[in-house]
This record gives C-alpha cells, sequence and structure tokens, in this order.
C-alpha cells in the first residue's frame, strides 16, 4: 500500500525524467560555450578599477551648468519624452486592444490576429523604431516620443485587451435591459469598470518609458542617452557615476510616486 | 454622498484632469513635437521602410550561431541571476527574517538595481569583459537578479504560515524550516518569475550587442551601420520568431506551474 501511494505513475516519471534531461542538455550547450570562450582581458581589473574610482568620484559639476547643456536639462527632456509617449501610445492603444480581446470579435481568428500584431510591434525593438523615426523627423527628442509611442502600443494594447476579456458585462446588460442606448453602457457599465485598469496599467508603462527614454539617446533620440554614451565612449567615468546617479534618483522617484497611486487606484 | 463631499471630489478631479493637461502641454512644448513635420517627412521613412524590403532570405543562415549565442546569453544571466536571487529573496523577507531592520538593505539593493536599464548595464560591462557575450551575461544576471529577487520575495511573504508554525512548534531549525517549511512553498512562483525573466532577457538579449555586448544586436548594429536594410529586416524577422517560439513554449509551462 506504501509503496503504491508512494510511486508516482510509470508516465509521470518518465515525463519528469525527460523533462529534467532537457534541461540539462540545454545547460550543457550554454555552458560548454560559455567556457570556450570566457577568457578575462589583461586589463580587465585595471579597467574595473579605473570604472569604480571614476563612478565613486561623480561629477558633480555636470549636474547644472550655465547654457543648459547639463544633467538636469537632460533628464527633464527623458521625463517629457516618456511623459509624452506614454500619452499617446495610452492613446493610440485603445482600438488595437479592442481588436485584441477575445470577446469582443465574433470569429477567434481576427482576435488572435490582433494578439499576433501586437507581440510584433512588441517585439520590434525600441532602438530601430527610433532609428525609423529620426529618418522622419530628425535627430532629437520628437523621434523617442514617437519611437515610445508607438512601441508602448504592442505592450499597453495587449494589457488593456486582457483587461476587456476579463470584464464582467452584467452591469452593461443590466443597463442594456432597462433601455440604455450604446453610448449610456459605455459610459456608465464599461468605462468606469476598465478606467482603474486602464490608468494603473498605463502608470506601469510609464515607469518602464522612463527606463526606455533614458537608453533612447544613445541613437540620438533625445534625452539623457546622448551625453551617457559620450561620456561611456570617452571613458569619463567621473560623469557616467553622476548621470547613472540622475538616472537611479530619477527612476526611484517616479517609482515610488507611480507606485503609491496604483496601489490607490485598484 | 452628501453634497459637499461631491463637490470636493468634482473639485479634485478637475484639478487632476488640469494637471495632466498641463503636464503634457509642457512636455510637448520641450520636445519639439510638430506634427507638421512628422506628416511632411513620413516619406522618408517610407523610404527607409521599402529599403527593409524584400529581407535578405540568405542572411538567416549567416546570423544563426549569434542567434543560438543571444539564447545561451538569456539562459545564462537569468541562471546566475536567478541563483543569487534566492539568499537575498529570503533576506528581504520580513516573515524570515524576525528583524525588520535586516530587511531593509536587501530591498535597497534590489530596487537600486531594477533601476538601471539593461543596455547601460552592458555599456557598463563591456569595458571590463571586453565585447563579446560575456559582458552581455553579466548584465543580464544583474537585471534578472532585480527583477527575480523581487518578485520571489514578494511570494515569500505572502506563504501560508500554518505549516511554518507547525515546524516551530516541532523544535525544527532555522534551516530546516527555511528548507522544508518556506522553499516547497515557493518553488513554482520561484519557476514561473525565472521563466518570465528569461523571456524578458531573450527580448533584452538581442539589443544588448549594440553596445558591444555580443549576440545577434552585434549584426544589428554592424548592419545597420553599413545601411543594409534589408538584412536588417531578416534579423528582426528572425528575432520576432525566436521570441515568439520562447515566449509560447515559456508561457505554456507557467501556466502549467500555476
Amino acid at each position: 500500500m506504501m509503496n503504491t501511494t508512494m510511486k508516482k505513475p510509470l508516465m509521470k516519471r518518465l515525463r519528469n525524467w525527460t523533462i529534467a534531461l532537457i534541461v540539462l542538455i540545454i545547460y550543457v550547450w550554454a555552458f560548454t560555450g560559455f567556457f570556450k570562450n570566457f577568457e578575462l582581458k589583461p586589463t580587465a581589473l585595471q579597467a574595473a578599477k579605473a570604472i569604480f574610482s571614476g563612478m565613486s568620484h561623480p561629477d558633480w559639476g555636470y549636474v547644472s551648468q550655465p547654457g543648459g547643456e547639463d544633467l538636469l536639462h537632460a533628464l527633464l527632456e527623458t521625463f517629457n519624452i516618456a511623459v509624452l509617449g506614454t500619452f499617446i501610445s495610452a492613446i493610440l492603444c485603445v482600438p488595437f486592444a479592442f481588436w485584441a480581446a477575445r470577446n469582443m470579435n465574433r470569429y477567434r481568428f481576427v482576435s488572435s490576429a490582433g494578439k499576433i500584431f501586437l507581440s510584433a510591434i512588441r517585439v520590434f525593438p525600441e532602438l530601430i523604431m527610433a532609428l525609423l523615426f529620426i529618418k522622419a523627423v530628425g535627430l532629437g527628442a520628437f523621434a523617442g516620443v514617437l519611437a515610445l509611442g508607438f512601441h508602448s502600443i504592442g505592450m499597453l494594447g495587449k494589457l488593456f485587451g486582457e483587461s476587456i476579456e476579463d470584464m464582467d458585462f452584467s452591469a452593461a446588460e443590466a443597463l442594456r435591459a432597462c433601455g440604455a442606448n450604446k453610448f449610456q453602457t459605455l459610459w456608465f457599465a464599461i468605462v468606469p469598470q476598465v478606467m482603474p485598469q486602464f490608468f494603473s496599467y498605463t502608470l506601469y508603462r510609464f515607469e518602464i518609458s522612463v527606463r526606455s527614454a533614458a537608453i533612447l539617446g544613445m541613437v540620438g533620440a533625445g534625452g539623457i542617452g546622448a551625453p551617457l554614451i559620450f561620456a561611456l565612449n570617452a571613458h569619463r567615468w567621473d560623469r557616467v557615476g553622476v548621470i547613472l546617479l540622475g538616472i537611479i534618483v530619477m527612476v526611484s522617484i517616479i517609482d515610488l510616486i507611480s507606485g503609491a497611486i496604483r496601489k490607490r487606484l485598484v | 454622498m452628501n453634497l459637499a463631499k461631491r463637490r470636493v471630489a468634482k473639485l479634485k478631479l478637475s484639478l487632476i484632469i488640469l494637471f495632466f493637461i498641463l503636464l503634457i502641454w509642457s512636455a510637448s512644448k520641450q520636445t519639439g513635437v510638430s506634427l507638421v513635420e512628422l506628416f511632411s517627412n513620413l516619406s522618408n521613412m517610407g523610404a527607409l521602410l521599402a529599403q527593409m524590403f524584400p529581407p535578405d532570405w540568405s542572411y538567416f543562415n549567416y546570423v544563426t550561431s549569434a542567434m543560438l549565442e543571444t539564447i545561451r546569453m538569456a539562459v545564462l544571466g537569468t541562471t546566475f541571476g536567478g541563483i543569487v536571487a534566492i539568499p537575498f529573496a529570503l533576506f528581504a523577507s520580513r516573515n524570515i527574517v524576525k528583524k525588520g531592520w535586516i530587511a531593509i538593505p536587501f530591498r535597497f539593493v534590489m530596487n537600486l538595481i531594477r533601476t538601471i536599464p539593461e543596455l547601460l548595464l552592458a555599456a557598463l560591462f563591456v569595458p571590463i569583459f571586453g565585447i563579446g557575450f560575456v559582458s552581455g551575461i553579466f548584465a543580464l544576471a544583474v537585471f534578472s537578479f532585480g527583477v527575480i529577487a523581487k518578485l520571489a520575495y514578494e511570494s515569500i511573504e505572502a506563504i501560508d504560515k500554518g505549516p511554518l508554525e507547525a515546524m516551530t512548534a516541532v523544535g525544527a531549525n532555522k534551516l530546516q524550516w527555511i528548507f522544508l517549511g518556506v522553499i516547497p512553498q515557493v518553488v513554482a512562483p520561484y519557476m514561473s518569475y525565472f521563466l518570465y525573466c528569461f523571456e524578458i532577457n531573450v527580448r533584452a538579449a538581442t539589443i544588448l550587442g549594440y553596445v558591444g555586448a555580443g549576440g545577434i544586436g552585434l549584426y544589428l548594429s554592424r548592419t545597420l551601420g553599413f545601411l543594409q536594410y534589408d538584412r536588417v529586416m531578416s534579423i528582426i524577422l528572425y528575432t520576432f520568431v525566436v521570441v515568439l517560439i520562447i515566449d509560447g513554449l515559456s508561457n505554456r509551462i507557467r501556466e502549467k506551474l500555476i
């Protein structure tokens, strides 16, 4: 009796062993490649020391300079890019969300196509998107805004679509039953239900967008990324340090505020 | 709701809306948003997109080894990060470490690390480990550590206290308590976060090469530099297919886990 309850059925054991074997093979493959190519450059320690000493003595002079080419202006621009990019995508993603929601389309393949389209947008690298928009509107923050705005549609559309799928339609049905028109049902039953989630997801995306906006400048799309890549290429670690610190402080503050708002929303 | 309360709520709402309008207005002013510029130059962008088609199909073969390297980076980066995350997650949980102040430094480190974008981490590791996928692995490891540790400590704090109290009652020591009481309860969510992070890392790994941290991103930046946009497109398509497959597999496993 004891044995039969302790031992799992043969098929299940076989399956577990196969999974373990597959995982093992993946790791053997990954590690052999790692150790074959792993070599520390003789200069590695020196470089690490230089980076560490530079970062521990940040270039405070860069925080605020006359003329506006300084950390605070660049951070403000990054923030602005994130705000506008999120705003644009929050508006543009609504039709895509309805397209990708299973319960809004009669045929399954329509919503599946919407979902695939949204994941295609998500996979399309933001940096390439930024390069495309730089071709259209030139170097600068506007290209970053557009790149973020379009890229975020992928994620926001997916999240909104999922929250539409999870929606409870009894309130809408009740309103319709007592004679509300389409607009009234939308406004009084559907909008109040999805709004908190909608804002919460938008804020969440905003947190991510701030981080993205911080690196978009590496290809010339405005924000803190441009001075950062210059400092990195010039090995000016003291400046890299102060920029990194600036990014950390800005992102932390935004995360804190946005997290507090999101907690109250949902 | 009485009238005064309703009026206050209305005032609050209009203030919030006003604040948003001001925020967006000032942001668009400072970033130089101009729809005229966008629409008058849309043809430039169209020309670039046109150059991307048809993709260079023969390039797929050429970049396959780089693609495998990208996946390898993601596997190893997630693994290293995930392993380091375990002790941190345990120390950051208030129900494991009874003294509240111990958790604070651990949480601080985790939050600090999560604020740094991966591409930036990679750019910092490249001068140390050299151009190549080792820098990418370390950048991804640091990033995954932040994500997994945070998600894991949140689920550790949400575990069922019952078994733990029972173990304490029969005299289990702290290690037994953790390995037999806490870990079994969080293995499934931990694996799920691990896979979730792996999905993010595959995506991130595809662009890390842009700053020299190995993988397919190296080819991406090279072809962009040489203006070979048909090859750029084939890299993007390749990435798309690989990411879709990995997301699909990982999603199915995660659904089974929870």
